[in-house]
C-alpha cells in the first residue's frame, strides 16, 4: 500500500469520524432510541460544524478575526429560502430543488463576501475584526425590514410595508418585513447536513494541504516574507475570504429549510452567533479543523442538555468554557497530554516488539 | 555582462536622506558585498531593491528589464530574491513546506486543481517535494525536513532562508547579514553555501555583512556606504584597506 502523508492521513480521519458518527446516530434512530429533542439537534449540530470549520479557515489558517460570520449564514439562509418559495410550484422534486438553493445560498454568501472583502480585506487584525462585526449587524437589520413578493407582473419590493409592494391579487408575499419568511419547504435532514459537513471538509482539507494552503499560512506567519517570495496577498485573503463566506451560505440554506418560518430577529444571525462560532474554533483550536468539528458538536449540545439547571445553565456553561480551554492551552495540561500519550504510544511498542 | 545597474538612486524619509544618489554596478555570477556602519542605509537599499519603499529617484535595472514601477511580488517574479537581517519565516510551516512557498509561482496546478486533487496535483507536488528536498539537501538541512521551522537552531534558519529564497529561482539574489549571530565554524560552513550557491545555481549575489573575514573571504567586489552615500567602491582588499573606509568604521 503506497504511504499516506500525515495530512491525507488526518484528513481520513476527519472524514471517517463524521462518517462514524453518522452511521451510529441513525442505528440508534432506527432503534428508536432517539428522543425528539435529540432529533432537533442533528440538523443544527451541521449547521454549526460547517459553520466553526469555515471560520476557522478564516481565523486559524489566513490568521484574521473575523467577527460577521453569521451574516454570511443569515445572506444564504435567506436567498435559499426565496429562491426555495419562488420554484416551490415549478421545481417539485424536493432534493433537486434543495441542492439549487443551496448551491444559490452559497453563490450569494461568496457574492457578499467577495464584494466586502476587496475594501475591507485591506484592513488589518482589530480594526477587521470590527468592520466584519458591523457587516453582520448591518446585513441582520437590513433583512429585518426588506418585503418581497412576487406576482404575475413579476417580482416587487420593498423597504416600507408589504401593502406597499402594491402585490397583484395572485401575488405572493415572500419575505413582509420583520415577520421574514414563513412556509419555506422543510428540506433539511440530517443526511443532507451530513453531506455538507464532508462537502465543507474536503474543500477546506484540501484546499489547506495544496499550493494555495501553503500561501495562506505563509501570509499568516509572515506578510512580509510572503510577498517577497511572489506571494499575492490581497488575491489570497480574499480566496478565503470568499470560500468562507459560501460554506457559511450553505450552513444558512440548512437553516432556513430546517424551520418553516424564517426572521433575522432573535439571535440566530447576530454578533452573538458570530461570537458563538468563534468559540468553537478557539476552543477547538486555532487552525485545528478536527478540533473545531468536536467542539462544535460538543458546545451545541452542552448548554441545550444542560436546561434542567435552569438559571445555572449558562454559569455552568461558562465554567466548562474556562475549563476546556484550560485543558488545551495551558503548559501543565500539555505537558500531561504529552505523557500521557508517551505512554500509551510506550505500551503499544512494547507490545509489538514481544510479538516479534 | 551587467546583472543589475541601479543609477542615481535616492529616497528621503521626511527630512533624512537615507540613501542618496546611489549607484551600483553587478556583473552576473559576482559575488558583491555593500558594506557600512549601523544606520548608513544598506538594509534600506535592499528595501528599494525589492520594491518594499519605492525610490525618489532613480532607476534599477535588473538584467535589462527595468524594475523601478513593479510591486515586490512582480520584482520577485522579475528574479530578485531576497533574505533578511532579522529572520523571517514561516514559524509554525515545517521547514519544507517554507521550502514549498518558496516554489509558489513554480507550482503549475490550480486552486481548482488543488482542492479535486486531479492527477496534476499529485505530479507538480510530487516535483515541488522533490525540488525542495533538493534545495534542502543544498543547505544541509535534508534531516530537519519535517521539523517546524521555528524549532530550527538560529543558525540552520538562516539558511533555510537561503533556501527558500533560491526556490523562486532567482538571477539576483540578496542576502541580508546572512552570518548575523553566528559562530566562526557557522561562518566558515556559510561562506562555502556561499560560493557553492553561486557556483552551481548560476547566480549573482549581493550581499550585506559586517563580519570581515566573510567579506574579505568571499566578496570580490565591495561598496561602502555611509550616512546613505557611497563612500567607494571596488576590489575587496583595496577597499578594506581604505583609510575613508576605517575612518567611518572607527572614527577618528
Amino acid at each position: 500500500m503506497k504511504k499516506l502523508s500525515k495530512s491525507t492521513k488526518n484528513s481520513l480521519i476527519n472524514y471517517g469520524m463524521v462518517i462514524a458518527l453518522y452511521v451510529v446516530i441513525m442505528i440508534i434512530q432506527l432503534c428508536g432510541g432517539l428522543s425528539n429533542s435529540m432529533k432537533g439537534f442533528l440538523v443544527p449540530v451541521c449547521i454549526y460544524v460547517i459553520m466553526a470549520v469555515s471560520l476557522n479557515l478564516v481565523v486559524g489558517i489566513l490568521g484574521e478575526l473575523s467577527l460577521g460570520h453569521a451574516g454570511f449564514m443569515c445572506i444564504g439562509a435567506y436567498s435559499g429560502a426565496i429562491f426555495s418559495k419562488l420554484t416551490e410550484d415549478t421545481i417539485t422534486v424536493a432534493p433537486i430543488r434543495f441542492t439549487i438553493a443551496i448551491i444559490i445560498g452559497a453563490v450569494f454568501a461568496a457574492l457578499f463576501g467577495a464584494l466586502i472583502g476587496i475594501p475591507v480585506l485591506r484592513l488589518k487584525g482589530d480594526y477587521l475584526a470590527i468592520v466584519t462585526l458591523a457587516f453582520g449587524e448591518i446585513i441582520k437589520n437590513l433583512v429585518n425590514v426588506i418585503n418581497f413578493g412576487v406576482d404575475s407582473n413579476g417580482l416587487h419590493f420593498s423597504l416600507k410595508s408589504a401593502m406597499d409592494m402594491g402585490l397583484a391579487e395572485d401575488g405572493k408575499i415572500i419575505i413582509k418585513g420583520a415577520q421574514g419568511i414563513s412556509g419555506t419547504p422543510q428540506d433539511s435532514n440530517f443526511t443532507v447536513g451530513i453531506i455538507l459537513v464532508l462537502i465543507t471538509l474536503f474543500v477546506v482539507q484540501n484546499l489547506v494541504n495544496s499550493r494555495d494552503g501553503r500561501a495562506i499560512m505563509a501570509i499568516r506567519d509572515n506578510r512580509i516574507a510572503a510577498e517577497s517570495v511572489g506571494i499575492n496577498i490581497t488575491k489570497y485573503k480574499l480566496m478565503v475570504f470568499t470560500i468562507s463566506a459560501a460554506l457559511a451560505g450553505a450552513a444558512g440554506v440548512l437553516y432556513s429549510h430546517n424551520f418553516s418560518t424564517l426572521t433575522s430577529a432573535g439571535d440566530k444571525f447576530n454578533y452573538n452567533a458570530s461570537i458563538m462560532i468563534l468559540v468553537y474554533v478557539v476552543l477547538g483550536g486555532i487552525g485545528n479543523i478536527r478540533g473545531s468539528v468536536i467542539a462544535a458538536v460538543i458546545l451545541y449540545i452542552l448548554p441545550e442538555k444542560l436546561r434542567f439547571l435552569s438559571d445555572y445553565r449558562m454559569l455552568v456553561y461558562a465554567v466548562v468554557l474556562i475549563v476546556v480551554m484550560l485543558f488545551n492551552w495551558s503548559p501543565k495540561a500539555k505537558e500531561f497530554k504529552e505523557m500521557v500519550s508517551y505512554k500509551i504510544k510506550g505500551m503499544f511498542a512494547k507490545k509489538e516488539e514481544t510479538q516479534a | 555582462m551587467n546583472m543589475l545597474e541601479v543609477t542615481n538612486l535616492s529616497i528621503s524619509f521626511g527630512g533624512l536622506k537615507a540613501v542618496n544618489e546611489f549607484n551600483l554596478t553587478i556583473k552576473k555570477g559576482q559575488l558583491y558585498g555593500l558594506i557600512g556602519p549601523n544606520g548608513a542605509g544598506k538594509t534600506t537599499v535592499f528595501n528599494l531593491l525589492t520594491g518594499v519603499y519605492k525610490a525618489d529617484t532613480g532607476t534599477i535595472v535588473l538584467d535589462g528589464q527595468d524594475l523601478v514601477k513593479l510591486s515586490t511580488i512582480e520584482i520577485n517574479k522579475a528574479g530578485i530574491a531576497r533574505t533578511f537581517q532579522n529572520i523571517r519565516l514561516f514559524k509554525e510551516l515545517t521547514v519544507i513546506d517554507n521550502v514549498k512557498v518558496g516554489l509558489h509561482n513554480g507550482t503549475p496546478y490550480s486552486t481548482f486543481d488543488g482542492i479535486f486533487r486531479l492527477p496534476k496535483y499529485f505530479k507538480a507536488e510530487k516535483e515541488i517535494t522533490e525540488k525542495a528536498m533538493e534545495l534542502l539537501k543544498v543547505m544541509g538541512l535534508e534531516a530537519e525536513a519535517n521539523f517546524t521551522a521555528a524549532n530550527l537552531p538560529y543558525g540552520k534558519q538562516r539558511k533555510l532562508e537561503i533556501a527558500r529564497a533560491l526556490a523562486t529561482s532567482p538571477k539576483l539574489l540578496l542576502l541580508d547579514e546572512p552570518a548575523a549571530g553566528m559562530n566562526p565554524n557557522e561562518t566558515a560552513e556559510l561562506m562555502n553555501t556561499i560560493r557553492f550557491v553561486r557556483d552551481n545555481f548560476d547566480m549573482t549575489i549581493l550581499l550585506i555583512e559586517h563580519d570581515m573575514k566573510l567579506v574579505s573571504g568571499i566578496c570580490e567586489e565591495v561598496t561602502v556606504l555611509n550616512f546613505g552615500t557611497e563612500l567607494t567602491h571596488g576590489i575587496t582588499a583595496d577597499v578594506l584597506n581604505d583609510e575613508r573606509v576605517i575612518k567611518a568604521y572607527l572614527g577618528d
